[in-house]
């Protein structure tokens, strides 16, 4: 398996809803990217994965690598993005949402 | 149509209520994910990318309208308004919530439908020909046998863990429209002398080793059915391979054991298991061919429907791709295209699922089948009735007629959905009917597979092109293979060479096909026998013409 390249984030998936879900600063976990916590060094992300992880609402949890860019947060591998944004066939699923809020 | 008995609700009622304490147990934290995992697969529920997904079986693609009915109501419910019908005849929604799925469970167990075996190692849903029933060419009706099998296999306590899952489909027809040799077991209903045969194919799939399957008897008695499948599964269960995944299919063991030593421990274990079948198998048998009697067809006038053909020219041209001729000289199987062109090839929406019911109610002898090629066939229309069903489904974006032709592909979920995708399959489906949306009549038949993974669920192996999505280095990535066929003929594409990047694709595919159109002897070659006459070299130069030029 390829060595992570840094900086993470932690990502899993809800367990109710199964949404793809990113561990943030402010101890919660949100669907947005926007917010996560940022780690630059493995261990401390891999220590975090461990702690801040439960079974009863999250499964699946992993450390996903992001750029960051500017003030903004990308996935750096495409798969995450979609994760991150939804499908790309047509807008719906977390785009759709997203877009909804922008609106809002 | 197969009739659910009192037992069939009550065994799908008990697993339901099963699921739903699963599912409470497994939100008040007394099962840990590890512990549920395995039992939420058991009942079609699968953890994507963007949310949980459901698998619901449709056993050999058979549908009544008031099940379709009910899988638009739980779009609608549950989901975000639409279902995807895949390669396995069994549709897919996207979205729904965990918390959600045992009443949707429940829903479908109230139209005698489930999710039981659509994963696990186990014997999934067997899949047939969709013209069943229906098609000319047919020497038997496949859907009472793949019944039989069904009631075998359901929770079946030998074949709950065997060393990987197991896929078998039948063809009623001398013509395969089920890909039988791409099977772990394929069969092919025959003439035995004025009785009923199976010939047995093994061993076939695609996935990371894509494999012909082999002929393992020739001329099975039908009433062998059932034990001689029995045979096949106990040695495969003995000898199938559990420490590799990889090369856990009865395709490596048959492989690695060879045909002929195959075939003599099947023999064997025929002999000793084939006493134990005394004949109920057959009376069950001849129970559900009674629910299979063909419709009552009806004569109708048919002027309004050549009046129709003769005057408009979009409606011949969709009765030319969609219509196929059926046993009753006045009467067609229609194929409803899921593939209007830049749309997700298999979804479709409720409101589309609705119409398709009421057409089924009103003109198809109350039937729907879904095809292994992501499409809804209504099998019994008289063909007097083919101007308003083709104006109803135009209403509901449905009367798309592209059947066999450049936009009719298989395309898997792929990297949108699924989280085993390696890279997208459904946007290189979209570009390339829109690409070709205008050409694709004088280019003909073509049939185009596209997967987002080695895994293959969009069957590229066997498509006339295939794609193949694929990471390289974190970039998307798609080889092209040639001259695969699924039909009699069936055969794995050849790969050209490299990979072409998303943005690489769609010229490639333009030099490939403009090669074809340059050296095919006329209209009437299609693409796949070019290729068989002129090799795959023309088209390999055509794709990397570039590099050459480098």
């Amino acid at each position: 398996m390829a060595a992570i390249k840094l900086p993470v984030v932690i990502t899993a998936n809800d367990l109710l809803s199964g949404e793809a879900v990113y561990w943030h600063k402010s101890g919660i976990w949100s669907a947005d990217l926007t917010g996560s916590q940022v780690f630059e060094s493995l261990e401390q992300a891999q220590a975090s994965l461990q702690q801040v992880v439960s079974d009863a609402v999250v499964i699946g949890a992993y450390l996903a690598e992001v750029l960051e860019e500017g003030n903004r947060l990308v996935s750096r591998h495409y798969r995450e993005g979609f994760r991150e944004r939804g499908p790309s066939n047509y807008c719906h699923g977390k785009q759709e949402s997203l877009r909804q809020k922008v609106a809002v | 149509m197969y009739a659910y008995t009192e037992f069939d609700r009550a065994f799908v009622r008990d697993r339901v209520l099963q699921y739903r304490d699963q599912v409470k147990r497994r939100l008040n934290g007394s099962l840990t994910e590890d512990e549920f995992k395995p039992l939420r697969l058991m009942n079609g529920v699968y953890l994507q990318l963007h949310a949980y997904m459901l698998r619901v079986a449709i056993p050999y693609g058979s549908l009544t309208p008031r099940q379709m009915r009910r899988l638009a109501d739980i779009a609608d419910k549950w989901d975000k308004g639409y279902g995807h019908f895949t390669t396995r005849q069994n549709i897919q929604f996207n979205w729904p919530r965990l918390i959600d799925t045992p009443d949707i469970l429940e829903a479908l167990a109230d139209v005698d439908m489930h999710a039981i075996q659509t994963s696990g190692n186990t014997i999934r849903n067997v899949t047939t020909d969709q013209f069943a029933g229906a098609a000319l060419d047919e020497v038997a009706d496949p859907r009472p046998y793949a019944e039989l099998i069904r009631q075998w296999s359901t929770d079946h306590p030998e074949f709950q863990f065997l060393p990987r899952k197991f896929k078998i489909a039948i063809t009623g027809g001398s013509d395969d429209r089920a890909v039988i040799r791409a099977h772990d077991i394929g069969l092919q209903l025959i003439d035995l002398k004025g009785r009923v045969g199976f010939r047995v194919f093994v061993g076939g799939g695609l996935g990371r080793t894509p494999i012909i399957g082999q002929e393992l008897h020739e001329a099975l008695p039908a009433e062998d059915l059932l034990p001689y499948l029995e045979a096949v599964l106990s040695v495969y269960n003995l000898a199938g391979r559990r420490d590799n995944k990889y090369k856990a299919r009865i395709k490596i063991t048959v492989g690695e054991m060879g045909i002929d030593v195959f075939r003599e421990k099947v023999e064997a274990a025929f002999e000793r298991l084939r006493p134990a079948f005394t004949g109920q198998d057959l009376s069950v048998l001849g129970e559900i061919q009674a629910d299979f009697e063909p419709p009552r067809f009806l004569e109708k006038s048919q002027d309004v429907y050549f009046s129709a053909l003769d005057s408009d020219t979009h409606f011949r041209a969709w009765v030319e791709r969609n219509a196929n001729p059926h046993k009753h000289p006045s009467y067609a199987s229609v194929t409803i295209s899921l593939k209007g062109h830049g749309n997700t090839p298999g979804d479709a929406s409720a409101a589309q699922m609705r119409v398709m019911a009421d057409l089924a109610e009103r003109f198809g002898h109350e039937e729907l089948r879904v095809s292994h090629e992501q499409n809804i066939v209504l099998p019994h229309v008289a063909q007097a009735d083919l101007p308003e069903i083709y104006r109803q489904l135009g209403k509901q974006g449905l009367a798309t007629a592209n059947i066999g032709l450049v936009s009719d592909i298989i395309a898997c979920p792929g990297m949108d959905y699924c989280a085993l995708a390696t890279a997208r399959s459904i946007p290189i489906a979209q570009d390339i009917a829109l690409r070709y949306e205008r050409r694709e009549s004088e280019i003909g038949d073509l049939k185009i597979k596209i997967s987002g993974c080695i895994n293959a669920c969009g069957h590229h192996h066997v498509g006339h092109i295939g794609i193949l999505g694929l990471d390289k280095a974190g970039v998307e990535n798609y080889q092209v293979t040639v001259g695969g066929s699924a039909g009699n003929d069936a055969a794995i594409g050849q790969k050209m060479g490299r990979g072409f990047s998303f943005e690489e694709l769609m010229p490639a595919l333009d030099r490939l096909i403009d090669t074809y159109l340059a050296v095919r002897i006329d209209q009437s070659e299609a693409f796949v026998s070019t290729v068989e006459r002129l090799g795959t070299i023309p088209f390999q130069e055509a794709l990397y013409v570039i590099d050459k030029t480098a």
